[in-house]
């Protein structure tokens, strides 16, 4: 059972910078997984404009028939989105601890570059304990 | 004779509160993408011409069609990014929420596409955007003088809409 299905991370410019995916069904191969998140950024760029009230500042949560997709945008730009199963609860907060450890591991490793694609070993196994302990959170409910 | 000593024999429709108008604006599309309808009721802001507003909004939706077709993650078989898909093919969506709005959706088998602009703190609409094509069939589709395809122009159709919009 899988709540969280994949993670993307990507850049101020729309470029995939991190992807992971956690047990969805189907192959998605490098260059779709590239697609979507630029799909994503543009499509989060025009419900901005499409919005009816000022200060819009795009798409949080997508509902779907078979997934809920949840997104965080942070002040610099780079956005953060989950896929999950529809109706789960608290993907917020997730993102958030998910962003504490982008800014920990990735944006304090004096060895990376902004903007290109993320290659931190610590991030990975911390990533991979916050999701572990969220799905152990899930089923214990 | 009266039972119960009630005195409505038929039930009357939800009263319309008065604050309770959370729609922003409502875009009815047919299958090639043109604007049948086009309704608002409250829209502070305008960044481009309706034309213009038209065709971003039924591009979003597209897009985001096929994203959420290609993104699904519980089907096997899926096709190409961008192949364009018939109604009811492949996994669709049926709302978004931004900070500021909540945009919900719905796609006909005949490829009609409701959509309805409201406050984000709105609930699930997937009912009251069936309720807007049931009013669309009863007083667009069975109206003899509309031809298929051109905007909609009936009377009735914007004042019962109106008075349901409200109720939303």
């Amino acid at each position: 059972m899988a709540a969280i299905y994949s993670l993307f991370i990507i850049n101020k410019s729309g470029g995939l910078i991190f992807y992971k995916d956690y047990g969805s069904s189907g192959r998605m191969d490098t260059n779709d997984s590239l697609r979507l998140a630029s799909l994503w950024h543009s499509m989060h760029a025009i419900s901005q404009q499409l919005s009816p009230v000022v200060g819009c500042s795009g798409i949080e949560l997508l509902e779907a028939d078979n997934f809920d997709l949840h997104c965080f945008q942070s002040l610099t730009g780079s956005k953060f989105f989950v896929v999950c199963e529809p109706g789960t609860q608290h993907m917020e907060g997730i993102l958030k601890i998910i962003y504490e450890l982008y800014t920990d591991y990735v944006l304090k490793n004096p060895f990376y570059e902004m903007e290109m694609p993320i290659r931190c070993e610590l991030f990975d196994i911390n990533l991979l304990q916050a999701i572990q302990k969220d799905r152990v959170a899930l089923l214990g409910r | 004779m009266q039972f119960f000593g009630g005195s409505e024999i038929s039930p009357s429709p939800p009263v319309p509160t008065g604050s309770g108008n959370h729609a922003h604006m409502m875009y009815v599309f047919n299958r090639n993408g043109v604007c049948l309808l086009y309704r608002e009721w409250n829209r502070p802001l305008r960044t481009l011409n309706a034309q213009q507003d038209h065709k971003l909004m039924f591009g979003l939706l597209f897009s985001l069609k096929s994203f959420t077709a290609k993104m699904d993650p519980t089907s096997v078989e899926k096709m190409n990014l961008g192949v364009p898909q018939l109604p009811g093919q492949g996994c669709s969506f049926h709302s978004f929420r931004t900070n500021s709005y909540k945009l919900s959706f719905m796609e006909t088998p005949s490829g009609i596409k409701i959509i309805l602009v409201t406050h984000p703190k709105t609930g699930d609409l997937r009912e009251s955007l069936k309720h807007i094509y049931n009013l669309y069939v009863e007083y667009v589709v069975k109206n003899p003088l509309y031809s298929p395809g051109t905007p909609i122009r009936c009377e009735l159709f914007n004042t019962a809409l109106d008075q349901y919009v409200k109720t939303v």
